[in-house]
């Protein structure tokens, strides 16, 4: 099947340093402002309050979060938003050693998936892990919220700083 | 359903490189003309062009697919694109059959493409944005968390060690010694070799992921009037397939990809096949990380959930296996180029089924394959089952 | 707790600003390689050629994609030619008004099937028309890189 490939002209990235290579080069300034919408928007106030809140679908009974104005199953509206804890179960991890550009980080990031008390079973949201032992942690680690101080909230997912150990 | 028959005829592809002088255009006219060479077919026999690729952002061209349509035989011709994101390779060669199965058009050229290295400092920023842009974004993610998060959950269910999905890299990048298109091919490489890589975000280390890529790969495809004309050998689609799940990501079981189960359900049921580990000789499920191909043999039936691993230790994987599973070396092994890497794989059926593998032929003459590939939000599957 | 809470103030209305953080780095490609090069080394227009469909591409290309054919044969090609169309441009990329309005037109080159999209320079907006004969004005060779700005303009003949 060698006759069915085409060769392609392999460059290394000192060719273009080096100048060997014509190339442009182009930055699309690709700046956005996302509108955070009804439920999220709702999600982002509790958030600024200190609170974590999803909503309850009125056919199947499954309590999400994140919130979301439809669920996804039914495919009907949901108009009930209902407190949650901020606690939760650490359903996956990583512990990650590298930026998105792939720069090294001594100490890792640890991304998780948290299950939410309070919320249906499985439904977690994806934050960060803190005041642990990156080699102590575990699925099924209980974990609580670190909040930022009120006076410094801003309505954003960072108002949560990390979870912690419980 | 009054469908036609739809077969492959043709195949032809780019090597894959790390970073290719030749434009996105230039990458995916060697591919459409391999092809077309492959089968004595020329540009007039071709009625409609299917051209995919994945995220506009890799090779930074805004609609790339109609950019580069005119490299893809699109001059002139009804184009179309599709998108599911890694899933797009397959998916591709499924819009192919729903051209020619609907009656619509009798012959059809479809042409993957990515050119990764146009995206800079890295192509993970074009991932970034798949994170929700007010929940997820903020905590400033990258994509191998999705994917690290996805392999330990995976682990933790089954108590898998990070040797038992080592296995599927090496298996991989040893077939890709063989494959002439191969970015990193490796016929000595070994279990200690991937698991001394640099760890990345644990438990994913450089070793279990595939290599950035520039390529294109192209099928021709036609009815079956035009089939017999042109070839006696056509490999002919059984059943095509494909499924979304939610893209709340983090309210699903990562330790299972549903939505491969659904797609391959339906292809199968389209192809007749209801013993999938009988009736199935060879597979190609998409491999972008060691585990996904143990992820996705079980969405395919192919192995019980939490089997896969024990299978590829016992060799059943091997190309001389049981079921050989990427013999072409796939993602891990001949690169990563995201769209044209998804329609390699379908290639690679499409040769073996032929008999046309050269060094990386399988044994025991396979009589039917199944191609399978994955993406958007971790959610979708796209499935397609060829036989002879 | 109600689903459509009301907003009491325009700044609840949440926004998230955000950017993807990417440039790209484009090769010229097999046939963009060599059409820079000879526009920056040798100060010349070159075209790729299809004997098959009579076609002489520029900017040159690969392929013809009328007949799928890979083109080998190199044409140079004059560096004149007839503005096809053109427009006045007044404002920059974001909305922003432009001191000096500037023209950006299609040029087909004298003798191919092709043609450039630049700037016109040496001539009055007002004085700008379909069918105007123009040249490209290279840059002194010290300040070419190999691009398309490489040319600085093309202007009117005579």
């Amino acid at each position: 099947m060698k006759e069915h490939v085409y060769e392609t002209v392999y460059l290394r990235e000192k060719d273009f340093q080096e100048g060997r290579v014509l190339f442009e080069t182009w930055d699309p300034n690709a700046r956005y402002a996302w509108d955070a919408g009804i439920a999220i928007g709702r999600f982002l106030q509790e958030l600024k309050a200190g609170r974590l809140v999803g909503t309850r679908c009125a056919n199947c009974g499954r309590v999400m979060v994140p919130p979301r104005m439809f669920c996804e199953h039914c495919f009907v509206p949901i108009d009930e938003f209902v407190p949650l804890e901020d606690t939760g179960t650490v359903i996956t991890f990583s512990l990650c050693y590298v930026t998105w550009d792939m720069v090294r980080i001594e100490e890792p990031q640890i991304p998780a998936v948290i299950g939410i008390d309070g919320a249906s079973p499985g439904m977690g949201i994806m934050h960060l892990l803190g005041e642990v032992d990156p080699k102590a942690v575990k699925i099924g680690m209980r974990v609580a919220a670190v909040w930022k101080p009120p006076e410094e909230r801003e309505g954003a997912i960072t108002d949560i700083l990390y979870f912690k150990p419980l | 359903m009054g469908r036609n028959r739809v077969a492959i005829v043709g195949a032809g592809m780019t090597k894959f490189v790390r970073r290719a002088q030749e434009t996105a255009k230039e990458l995916a006219w060697k591919a459409a003309s391999k092809a077309l060479e492959s089968c004595e077919l020329t540009l007039d026999d071709i009625d409609a062009v299917v051209v995919d690729t994945a995220p506009d952002a890799f090779d930074g061209i805004h609609m790339n697919a109609e950019y580069l349509s005119d490299g893809a035989g699109g001059w002139g011709k009804p184009v179309i694109r599709g998108y599911v994101g890694g899933g797009t390779g397959v998916f591709a060669a499924i819009q192919g059959w729903y051209h020619v199965a609907s009656g619509l058009f009798d012959t059809v050229l479809v042409v993957c493409e990515e050119k990764m290295s146009s995206c800079q400092p890295h192509p993970q920023g074009a991932f970034l944005t798949i994170f929700d842009h007010t929940t997820e974004r903020p905590l400033k993610p990258n994509l191998l968390w999705i994917f690290a998060l996805e392999m330990n959950a995976y682990m933790s269910r089954y108590g898998l060690s990070k040797k038992d999905i080592a296995l599927v890299a090496v298996k991989n990048k040893r077939n890709a010694a063989d494959h002439p298109a191969a970015l990193l091919g490796d016929p000595d490489i070994t279990v200690e070799d991937i698991l001394n890589t640099e760890v990345l975000a644990w438990p994913v280390q450089r070793g279990d992921v595939s290599p950035i890529s520039d390529g294109a790969v192209a099928l021709v495809m036609c009815a079956e009037h035009v089939a017999r004309r042109v070839t006696d050998k056509p490999v002919w689609v059984e059943g095509v397939g494909w499924s979304l799940d939610t893209a709340y990501w983090t309210n699903r079981d990562l330790s299972y990809p549903t939505y491969v189960e659904e797609a391959a359900r339906m292809a199968y049921k389209m192809a007749g096949i209801t013993e999938p580990r009988k009736q199935i000789h060879i597979a190609e499920p998409y491999d972008p990380f060691d585990y996904k191909e143990l992820h996705h043999l079980e969405g395919l039936l192919l192995f019980d959930k939490g089997k896969a691993p024990e299978a590829t230790a016992l060799g059943i994987t091997q190309r001389d296996g049981d079921l050989p599973v990427c013999p072409s070396g796939g993602l891990l092994g001949v690169g990563n180029p995201i769209a044209a890497a998804g329609l390699m794989k379908v290639a690679e059926i499409f040769w073996q089924l032929r008999g046309e593998a050269g060094a990386r032929q399988v044994p025991g003459q396979p009589k039917r394959g199944v191609a399978q590939a994955w993406g958007d939000l971790m959610q979708v599957g796209t499935v397609i089952v060829l036989g002879i | 707790m109600s689903l459509m809470y009301r907003i009491q103030h325009p700044r609840d209305a949440l926004v998230w600003e955000g950017e993807i953080p990417l440039f790209s780095r484009y090769t010229m490609g097999i046939a963009g390689e060599r059409f820079f090069r000879e526009i920056m080394e040798n100060g010349r227009l070159m075209g790729t050629r299809c004997p098959e469909c009579d076609l002489i591409y520029v900017p040159p290309r690969l392929y013809c994609e009328q007949c799928f054919a890979h083109l080998d044969e190199w044409v140079e090609v004059p560096s004149t030619g007839q503005v096809h169309t053109y427009t006045i441009v007044h404002a920059d990329l974001d909305g922003n008004p432009l001191e000096e309005p500037r023209i950006l037109a299609f040029i087909h080159i004298d003798g191919t099937d092709g043609g450039l999209v630049h700037y016109l320079g040496e001539v009055d907006p007002d004085q700008v028309c379909i069918g105007m004969c123009v040249e490209a004005v290279f840059k002194d060779k010290a300040e070419r890189k190999g691009g398309i700005l490489d040319i600085a303009y093309f202007r009117p003949v005579g």
